[in-house]
């Protein structure tokens, strides 16, 4: 029996979508040099154009948009969801790779005529993976499918992080490489057993079938042990500090922004579909525990760096942290659930937009002065006004102030907190607040001193608006309207086999 | 009764213990030994479970292909200075990681022991629809890599390309658009070169043959592709041919063929069969066929390109 085609209107723009920098990818590898950069820059408004029809068409149909590959039906074909959580990201990545994308061309511009260059092909090809990686992340219904896309972002993310060719890259890139093959191989050890037990990887099938079973425990911990590694979710952080560190601006901000995301988004599929009939209160508080932890621990290491980027990658540490508190305050169907579920995805978003802003000004900060020690700053606030403005609204949202999407994340973590009961929450949540002001004050306070600051070279100002640019997004995320909490709510599964 | 069940448990113990060997082997080199030895015996158990495709891939990429990735990667890694190495790693973290290997495996083992038996299988669907998308097709394995899943098969090979990107990004930035360096000593009357005449025009053919016979029995483009890819780095070590630069425009067409080609096929999914991905019943086998054809070529250079490593600029 063949099941009916689930494909509904708009599904065929979820394809198209993921397409797009496929073809991109190919294009560029064959026509190579000056014109892999055209090909990434000159798709990046069809992509974000397909992501807004996505959003659009999942908004104004009130239901995931979906699409059965090769009009196959599920569990015998493939097939891509996008709910209102998929219709949010997919926007988000659209803004914040092309926003990358144009930063990056002053330093990975080919001139005319000039031959092709390793950093400028290695890089448009990989940021052109990460976007189609991303895509299918937040689009795919099949956990194989998923783990074909979490290689994609691993092949595409690693070989930026060593772009400069310097020998701290290479072992940054390559133990970056070992956590997230791990990562990968015990994801799929989790899909061969799900496989085993029930004979299919479509998410909502899964759902409908799982039973709190040895094997689904077994493959529920393989998986997330498995993405929690590629997360960098304390204490498998280690490889993310000089990976994130040491990559350029531009791909330090999408692989802080987007890429660790990205498996944190997968983290969420497996426990929020494939799982909500599990009694999984045990593993959240886990989950919520570890997060609580890596506030804790990123915090106090950002306070120690000397280097601006590298705390700056200590704060995504920290920030990661708070993303997996979203498991203890929005696991099952209780009346708080929503706001868990509101806190989360806003945390996703805001440390999205104000880390990318983050780390592109703290290339154009290194840039312009020759280096990035946090105690050589003095003055450079007012040598560098534009830059230092959007480090310090970047900041405000990391702190969690008001207005901010960082503010509305914590304070809705903190209502889903006392509305549940689980006091313990919000703990983490004020301590982390406490403490990213500390941090964010250590670069604001000799900045905004007195100082002579030699500039090697002022950054251009269409750059500095780029960054302020993502800064005032994750700052207007703090204005998000209902609507756009109903859009969260499209698809997601309150309990075994039942859709809002 | 039958021998048979004996043999597997020999097979099973010996499997195990070369897994053992290749862990505990102080010398790279025997390490590596080990672990191509340990990926042919695998290939034999994949018989023993009857599945003769898997055994191939097991066989060619699993055991001849990594293999050869790995001896090329520790012969350079023994002309990097000792001293780069970095401190051993001490009994207590060699204990932690011991005591949750065992773990894990263990408790895989135990789940593996409760799986439902018979195991929950989509294959009776896929034969109930065997008229439908894998049309013509004798070879089910086929059928699901080219037709039910094509997707993830075209992914696949966008991730190849990405892999050797990323091999290439690895080299110096005045190398960049040369050859990368040659992969064996020149020596026109060592053995290498006799072995490398007689068995390559051989191994080229019985490759071929493999993608041919895919559609209806094991094989396929992935092992054929394999198969010539080894075919190839012989001629290579022999030094009968040299690693090509790497901005060649016929290198990269050849790298993206397969993807470009299964892309273009799924985007025109919509007016061939009305959906992405989907190939008109009619036409099904040869248009699979076609696809698989460009995926040969892709996956037999870009594994060699991956052995070959990234530009030198050195020619000897």
């Amino acid at each position: 029996m063949m099941a009916p085609d689930p494909t509904t209107p708009g599904g065929s723009l979820l394809v198209l979508a993921i397409l797009l920098p496929c073809a991109g990818i190919i294009l560029s590898f064959v026509l190579g040099g000056r014109n892999a950069e055209r090909v990434a820059l000159g798709l990046t408004p069809f992509g974000f154009a397909l992501a807004c029809a996505i959003a659009f068409h999942v908004a104004s149909a009130g239901k995931p948009v979906v699409y059965a590959l090769g009009g196959l039906a599920p569990p015998l074909g493939i097939a891509l969801r996008a709910d209102g959580v998929s219709a949010v990201m997919l926007v988000a990545a659209a803004v914040i790779l092309t926003a990358a994308s144009f930063y990056a061309r002053a330093k990975f511009a080919t001139p005319e005529g000039a031959p092709e260059s390793r950093i400028a092909l290695t890089f448009w090809i990989m940021l052109q993976a990460i976007w189609a990686a991303l895509t299918i992340i937040f689009v795919g219904g099949d956990l194989f499918n998923l783990y074909v896309a979490l290689e994609l972002l691993t092949f595409a993310a690693v070989p930026l992080v060593c772009i400069d060719g310097r020998p701290e890259t290479l072992a940054a890139a390559l133990r970056y490489l070992l956590f997230a093959l791990f990562g990968s191989i015990s994801y799929l050890l989790g899909v061969a057993l799900f496989y085993g037990a029930y004979g299919t990887l479509d998410i909502p099938l899964l759902a409908q079938k799982v039973q709190s079973t040895p094997i689904v425990w077994m493959a529920a911990a393989l998986m997330t042990g498995g993405l929690l590694a590629k997360t960098a979710l304390f204490p498998l952080h280690l490889w993310l500090p000089p990976a994130h560190a040491n990559a350029p601006a531009a791909a330090s901000a999408v692989l802080s922004g987007l890429v660790v995301k990205g498996s944190f988004f997968l983290t969420l599929r497996l426990w929020f579909y494939v799982l909500p009939a599990l009694p999984a209160a045990g593993a959240a508080n886990i989950l919520g525990a570890l997060g609580s932890a890596a506030i804790i621990v990123g915090s106090v290491l950002a306070l120690r760096q000397a280097r601006l980027k590298l705390l700056i990658a200590y704060s995504t540490v920290a920030q990661i942290g708070y993303l997996f508190l979203v498991f203890p305050l929005a696991m099952g169907a209780h009346v708080w659930s929503d706001i868990g579920w509101s806190a989360g995805v806003m945390q996703i978003l805001a440390h999205a937009f104000a880390k990318a802003a983050m780390f592109l000004s703290a290339g154009l900060l290194a840039e312009a002065l020759g280096h990035d020690q946090i105690a050589r700053l003095g003055g450079a606030a007012r040598a560098l006004p534009m830059t230092f403005l959007t480090l310090g609204l970047g900041g405000l949202s990391l702190m969690g102030l008001p207005p901010s999407g960082g503010f509305s994340a914590k304070w809705l973590m903190l209502q889903a907190s006392v509305a549940s009961g689980q006091w313990v929450w919000t703990l983490p949540v004020l301590a982390g607040g406490l403490l990213a002001a500390g941090y964010v004050y250590r670069i604001l306070t000799p900045a905004l001193s007195e100082g002579d600051i030699v500039l090697k070279a002022p950054p251009k100002r269409s750059r500095e608006a780029i960054a302020l640019g993502l800064a005032l997004i994750a700052l207007a995320l703090g204005f998000a309207p209902q609507g756009f909490f109903d859009l969260l709510e499209i698809g997601r599964p309150l309990a075994a086999g039942t859709l809002r | 009764m039958s021998v048979l069940p004996f043999l597997d448990v020999a097979l099973a113990l010996l499997i195990v213990g070369l897994a053992v060997w290749t862990i505990a082997a102080r010398v790279l080199f025997a390490s590596v030994v080990g672990y191509v030895a340990y990926g042919l015996l695998l290939a034999l158990v994949w018989v023993r479970l009857y599945a003769p495709d898997v055994a191939l891939t097991e066989a060619a990429v699993g055991s001849g292909v990594t293999g050869v990735l790995l001896i090329t990667a520790g012969k350079r890694l023994g002309a990097a200075r000792a001293g780069e190495a970095g401190p051993a790693p001490g009994l207590a973290q060699k204990l932690f990681a011991g005591a949750l290997a065992l773990l894990v495996a263990g408790a895989l083992a135990a789940v593996i022991l409760i799986l439902p038996d018979p195991a929950p299988s989509l294959a009776p669907q896929a034969a109930a629809a065997a008229d439908g998308p894998g049309a013509g097709l004798g070879n089910p394995i086929t059928a699901v890599l080219i037709s039910y899943r094509s997707f993830d098969t075209m992914l696949e090979k966008v991730v190849l390309i990405l892999a050797v990107l990323g091999v290439w990004s690895v080299g110096a930035d005045k190398a960049w658009g040369a050859a990368p360096a040659p992969l064996g000593q020149r020596n026109p009357y060592g053995a290498s070169v006799f072995l490398a005449q007689m068995l390559a025009p051989v191994g080229a053919v019985i490759g071929v043959h493999i993608f041919w016979v895919g559609a209806d029995a094991p094989g396929g483009a992935f092992q054929g592709g394999a198969l010539l890819a080894a075919m190839w780095m012989i001629a290579m070590m022999a030094r009968i041919t040299e690693p090509p630069r790497i901005d060649a425009r016929r290198l990269r067409l050849a790298l993206v063929a397969g993807p470009a080609v299964f892309l273009i096929a799924g985007l025109a999914g919509p007016l061939m069969a009305g959906s992405f991905f989907a190939f008109p019943h009619a036409f099904a086998k040869p248009i699979i066929l076609f696809i698989e054809a460009f995926m040969l070529l892709s996956i037999a250079v870009a594994l060699p390109a991956l052995v070959a490593g990234p530009p030198s600029g050195r020619s000897e």
